[in-house]
């Protein structure tokens, strides 16, 4: 029989409901895991081993009591980001050494409702900043498939913690492809919601017009799960829309019969690794197989989105930083001759070089003179991404394209140049422009046996399509059941 | 040579909602610090704003008083700089696309009206306040999120009096439509000043300076009194104004430089991300229009109409809104409006100004007033006592007919007990009663006196009166 720690959601929930064994013991032994793991992984910043105790026996004591929460005893790897009451929330950043959240983010809030747990703090590129979170401020996170290798990122930890059974299931989120980068990577499912779709409240934000909460999970099914819970429209975050959430899980079946399936043409190209490139072919023809039409399409204002990306991004991250200054909360440095000293000097000291340079990147963007040319434009450029999309959705139900040029690299491979490293959301960035959604799923391996992802890409309110195309897809290929050897 | 002055205002508005503009913190004044504050109001990591729909409503209804273009689609932009006391530096304003468009408020400054044009209102989120105690400085992050409406003027006053007239209309004007309380010792009402001045002949303005963060209109006055004489001065010696931001020094009565245009911010304003744009429809909007209150100068004329009130009188009453309200609410009780109009010209008037009060902050109430002028026209008391009487209700409340009795102020008319009195007063002052016969007026009142000050105040004048002239024609 599996370890508790290999299950995915599901799994774990019916041997729970089942009586085979309680929540106490499912948190025991997934502690043992990380012990014994997170060394050589380092996926997790943070675990409160008495705190993940403590939550799961009350936990089973709602279970005596009746409780029939859709997650109740399930732990859940919580990315850095995100506001758990109690817990620290450093976002991988100094600056936030100390602070701990006074309140619960809503997707938390709604995942505690119905009985998760909030197990460890994973690992993330400082203010989800970064393509292989080697940007966090603490540690370096290592790919269990190969330990010599980047997890992507900037989800990072909670990609790696999934891939090598150190949680059951964990939260990420997307501003540029921050969870699907990594669930390529890693080799676990990835899925970046409508924007909108899931609220931000207690995110710590990034981009606030591209920031989106999304599960990482062992597959599609469990995806489904924690979105069904997470999504909703929330009176704490103007930008959540009221539109109903549908029943995710109804929906997914084992074909594709009657699905209209387009590749952008635009996402075909030279630069891709051959052996990405051939394990998208193989999964394109599995899904023609399932009884999809394929049909290529065009995303004109591609080439644009990258540039497109970074000025938008940190346009909205220079401001949505700003309040990392040492007054109320987090790191200040001490002995400060005034408050302007004490921002240089507390900012200075508690922000990593990535940050930085975004910050000033964006607020450069932003400047009188310069608003025009850069923040102005790049917001034409973006409804012209958002137009293309529109315009092959009339036709398609989703688009199949790699999550990214390659699979995982080597750590510090391309730490010295920021710009190769900005091409890691060559094929994901486009759709968090675009607000709509989009996921990965694995799709095979290089010959190095890392993994690679399939992205499928929806309109907007989209996740039922791209869940069952993914659903299909996983549950007639065996991707998933592969596991790296770690320790 | 003769100088040509140029005023405009920046008026900063804290409107009253019950809760912040983008929290459900309670905005109640003189809390303990920092302690209706959350999350939002704060900046924590992760906290979003959500607009505070009441505001909207406030600043719209602002916009139909004045007469304003309401923009159909605005929206909230961030606008960045760093200051200790805004918790996620970078303030929610309105840019480029405020609330209100245009508008205007009609002033009357020393005997003339004149219109100031008004160039848009927008909403934006107060600060926190910083406090210094010696060698430290604290915040306080209660008012941080106070919704703030802020109201641009055109360059349209010339006079620190006309300055002074805007501030006073604009003030009836939000009080009158529930917008704000506008107590300037509770910081609700506070305004940037931009004045410059231009000889006399010369089309282009001067160039300007702004004095920054006004609270009282009498430092507005002051402020604008002293800057605008500075200006002419170095103009005359010849020199030039420095485009400067400056701060009004109370105490010594004069401004400063806070900082120059050289290192004025870049603020870097940018669309929230975090919140939709604001659309209002035409329905909606009527419906507010519907829902206007009576303004300052259209109660004026329904007092005079209404109540048969002497212009005059209408004007002094209606000037505030709380005043005419317990005038109304008064004469509802009472035979003749004028009698409450009266009550309230003269004695309340006068000591709300000596007590240097506002009517909401005293203890009488309209229906005290009503029941004290019946307790004169009903002969109970005389006009004497009453004003005693007044006197204790403003300060303390109470029902004017038990105080009459408590303090034996009941009128004597009785005409045996008047007699004796009368009687008295002409057989101890034998020269004044030679006086009146020789025709002297004053003696007669000078008599009346002392019969009333023999009574204690209590006498009926009227019966006195007659007595006395019955006795001293004997």
């Amino acid at each position: 029989m599996a370890e508790w720690n290999e299950l995915t959601v599901h799994e774990a929930k019916a041997r729970l409901d089942q009586g085979a064994g309680t929540a106490r013991e499912l948190v025991e032994t997934l502690l043992g895991a990380i012990r014994a793991r997170d060394k050589q992984v380092q996926g997790y910043l943070e675990v409160d081993e008495a705190d993940a105790l403590r939550q799961a026996e009350a936990a089973d004591a709602l279970r005596k009591k009746g409780h029939k929460g859709k997650l109740l005893g399930v732990p859940i790897a919580v990315k850095d980001l995100l506001n758990v009451q109690g817990q620290s929330c450093r976002c991988a950043s100094r600056i936030l050494e100390g602070y701990h959240s006074p309140y619960d983010a809503t997707a938390i809030a709604r995942l505690r409702a119905e009985g998760a747990l909030f197990v460890g703090r994973a690992n993330m590129d400082e203010f989800a900043m970064g393509s292989t979170t080697e940007n966090s401020a603490f540690k370096i996170t290592h790919n269990p498939w190969n330990l010599a290798c980047v997890p992507g990122g900037s989800s990072g930890g909670s990609g790696a913690v999934i891939a090598a059974d150190e949680a059951i299931a964990a939260l990420g989120t997307d501003t540029g492809g921050s969870v699907r980068l990594p669930a390529s990577f890693c080799g676990c499912v990835g899925l970046k919601p409508t924007y909108g779709r899931v609220s931000r409240y207690g995110l710590t934000a990034f981009a606030s017009s591209l920031d989106q909460i999304g599960p990482m999970t062992k597959d599609i099914r469990d995806a489904a799960l924690l979105l069904q819970v997470m999504a909703g429209h929330d009176g704490m975050d103007s930008t959540s829309i009221m539109a109903p959430v549908p029943d995710y899980a109804a929906n997914l079946r084992k074909d594709l019969k009657g699905m209209k399936l387009g590749l952008p043409k635009e996402y075909f190209i030279a630069g891709v690794d051959p052996e990405v490139a051939h394990c998208i072919q193989q999964a394109i023809r599995h899904c023609e197989g399932l009884g999809a039409t394929i049909v290529e399409v065009g995303l004109p204002a591609t080439p644009y989105a990258i540039a497109t990306y970074y000025i938008v991004a940190c346009a909205e991250a220079s401001a949505n930083l700003a309040r990392f200054d040492g007054v109320r909360y987090g790191l200040r440095v001490k002995d400060a001759t005034d408050p302007f000293d004490m921002y240089t000097r507390t900012r200075a000291a508690g922000f990593g070089t990535e940050v930085k340079r975004r910050i000033i990147l964006g607020t450069y963007v932003l400047s009188s003179g310069y608003y025009d040319a850069y923040y102005v434009r790049a917001q034409k450029v973006r409804a012209l991404i958002r137009a293309d999309f529109e315009k092959v959705f009339q036709s398609c139900d989703a688009l199949l394209t790699p999550v990214a040029p390659t699979a995982a690299y080597r750590l510090g491979e391309k730490t010295a140049d920021p710009l190769q490293m900005y091409l890691s959301d060559i094929f994901t960035a486009s759709v968090n422009l675009a607000g709509i959604c989009a996921l990965s799923v694995p799709c095979g391996f290089t010959s190095a046996n890392l993994p690679v992802g399939l992205q499928i890409v929806g309109p907007a309110f989209g996740e039922e399509t791209i869940l069952r195309v993914g659903f299909a897809y996983e549950q007639t290929t065996d991707w998933r059941l592969r596991k790296p050897d770690v320790g | 040579m003769n100088y040509f002055t140029t005023i405009g205002l920046e008026v900063h508005v804290q409107l009253q909602t019950r809760t912040k503009m983008f929290c459900a913190c309670r905005t109640d004044f003189g809390a303990a610090p920092n302690t209706q504050v959350c999350p939002v109001c704060l900046g924590y990591p992760g906290a979003l704003p959500v607009i505070n729909q009441e505001a909207i409503r406030l600043t719209v209804m602002t916009g139909l008083m004045v007469g304003s273009r309401i923009n159909p689609w605005s929206k909230f932009d961030r606008k960045n700089y760093f200051y200790p006391d805004m918790p996620k530096n970078y303030q929610i304003t309105q840019f480029d696309q405020p609330l209100c468009l245009g508008g205007a408020v009609a002033i009357d400054c020393q005997g003339q009206s004149r219109v100031v044009r008004l160039t848009r209102i927008h909403l934006e989120e107060d600060v926190g306040k910083s406090m210094h105690v010696r060698d430290q400085s604290r915040v306080d992050f209660n008012r941080a999120g106070h919704p703030l409406m802020e109201i641009v003027t055109e360059p349209d006053m010339h006079s620190p009096e006309e300055a002074f007239a805007f501030l006073l209309a604009l003030k009836q004007i939000l009080v009158y439509g529930l917008i704000s309380p506008c107590n300037l010792e509770e910081g609700n009402l506070r305004c940037d000043v931009n004045c410059s001045v231009r000889p006399e002949g010369q089309a282009a303005l001067g160039t300007k300076t702004e004095i920054k963060n006004m609270n009282t209109f009498k430092g507005v006055h002051q402020a604008l009194t002293y800057e605008l004489q500075r200006q002419v001065a170095a103009l005359a010696a010849g020199g030039m104004i420095v485009q400067e931001t400056l701060r009004f020094d109370t105490d010594r009565g004069v401004t400063e430089s806070m900082r120059t245009k050289e290192d004025a911010h870049d603020y870097r304003y940018f669309p929230d991300p975090d919140l939709m744009p604001v659309a209002l429809s035409a329905e909606q909007i009527k419906a507010w229009e519907g829902m206007l209150p009576e303004l300052p100068r259209q109660r004026c004329e329904r007092l005079e109409r209404e109540y048969a009130l002497p212009a005059y009188d209408a004007k002094v009453l209606a000037a505030d809104k709380y005043v005419a309200d317990f005038f109304e609410e008064a004469a509802r009780g009472a035979a003749n409006p004028k009698t409450v109009s009266n009550w309230m010209m003269t004695e309340m008037m006068h000591l709300l100004a000596e007590k240097e009060l506002e009517i909401r902050q005293v203890k009488i109430t309209p229906q005290a007033l009503a029941g004290l002028i019946k307790l004169v026209e009903s002969h109970a008391i005389n006009g004497a006592a009453a004003k005693t009487i007044f006197a204790i209700l403003f300060d303390k409340g109470g029902d004017p007919a038990v105080l009459v009795g408590q303090l034996g102020l009941a009128q004597v008319s009785d005409i045996g007990t008047l007699a004796a009195l009368v009687r008295q007063a002409i057989d101890g002052n034998p020269k004044s009663v030679s006086d009146y016969k020789a025709g002297k007026e004053a003696a007669f009142k000078f008599l009346m006196g002392q019969v009333m000050r023999l009574s204690k105040g209590k006498a009926n004048p009227q019966i006195v009166q007659d007595l006395l002239k019955k006795q001293l024609s004997v």
